[in-house]
């Protein structure tokens, strides 16, 4: 059982996700770099949060064409987990592996702070560990995490049960309070949170550990 | 026999109904400015490009490929081509 981190030119979060998994949670993980193509051996892939390929164009819309990601849309449909998190949301959106899109921030500001996050659907995996609760606190660092669908698509998250997390309040104008969504199968989800910086008592906050525990479980 | 070479402009915009922060932000300089009168303002992309095909339809539809694939989003934007001989 291993994890994949793949790492792009402008990734940052990477070795934060890296100690998160292997560091704090003992999950054995390697890290993928985006012209890699081999994925086998691994039983879930993380997309970790940056700036990748310097966020030119829009938001993760030339990651999109990366060798590994060619890899990870076969990998998803064979029911690999994959967790893409604030600019691995953005990816995962413009590869199609889920809906809508990630746009400024409503106030134009880059946020980064703490925000409570309620648990809106344990459907999947993910987000088991949290249902009970209902809520955790999450950090946030983004400039582009205004979530946005057309009307149509929203009528389907929520058919789906495929909103997974809603900020307790909005703090980028995203549509429906949307602050992660899963695909219907379950096997990805996509947040803008950071649960990998909530993992190590050191650095605040164990809250994030449950949805990385999740990868592998 | 020399390839023909073509010039395209792409313009991207934000779909109406998505807001757009920066063009809000850009309003209100403008009236900060003292210029009156703007009732919208949206900012979008101009992405300006030289191609070369074997004829002008080739070229406008390998450019809206481009336009479609990669320049813009269609979940958030709206494109238009405009193609010249260069």
């Amino acid at each position: 059982m291993s994890i994949g981190v793949i790492v792009f030119p402008g990734s940052n979060c990477d070795r934060d996700v890296l100690w998160a998994t292997q560091g704090c949670l003992g999950l054995p993980t390697r890290r993928i770099w985006h012209e890699e193509t081999d994925l086998s051996g691994l039983d879930a892939v993380v997309l970790p949060g940056g700036f990748s390929y310097g966020d030119y164009l829009r938001c993760g819309a030339i990651a999109r064409f990366a060798p590994a990601l060619r890899s990870l849309v076969e990998f998803t449909a064979e029911g690999g987990r994959v967790l893409g998190i604030c600019n691995g949301f953005q990816v995962l959106t413009e590869l199609g592996l889920l809906p809508g899109a990630l746009t400024r921030n409503r106030d134009l500001h880059f946020i980064c702070e703490d925000v409570n996050l309620t648990v809106v659907s344990a459907r999947t995996t993910w987000l088991q560990n949290y249902s009970a609760k209902g809520h955790l606190t999450l950090p946030i660092a983004h400039g582009e995490g205004r979530y946005q669908c057309s009307e149509d698509t929203l009528k389907q998250l929520q058919d789906d049960d495929a909103i997974a997390l809603r900020y307790g309040n909005n703090p980028n104008g995203s549509v429906d309070d949307i602050a992660g969504i899963t695909n219907p199968k379950g096997n990805v989800l996509g947040l803008m949170p950071h649960p990998e910086r909530a993992c190590d008592p050191a650095t605040g906050g164990v809250e994030g550990r449950a949805m990385l525990q999740a990868l592998l479980n | 026999m020399t390839v023909p070479r073509f010039q395209a402009r792409v313009l991207v915009r934000l779909r109406p109904s998505v807001l757009d922060p920066a063009g809000e932000a850009a309003r209100g300089a403008a009236a900060r400015l003292g210029v009156e009168g703007i009732s919208k303002l949206r900012i979008g992309k101009a992405v300006e490009l030289e191609i070369e095909a074997a004829d002008a339809a080739e070229a406008r539809s390998r450019v809206e490929l481009l336009s479609d694939r990669l320049f813009a989003n269609p979940v958030i934007e709206d494109w238009s081509l405009e193609l010249l001989d260069s």
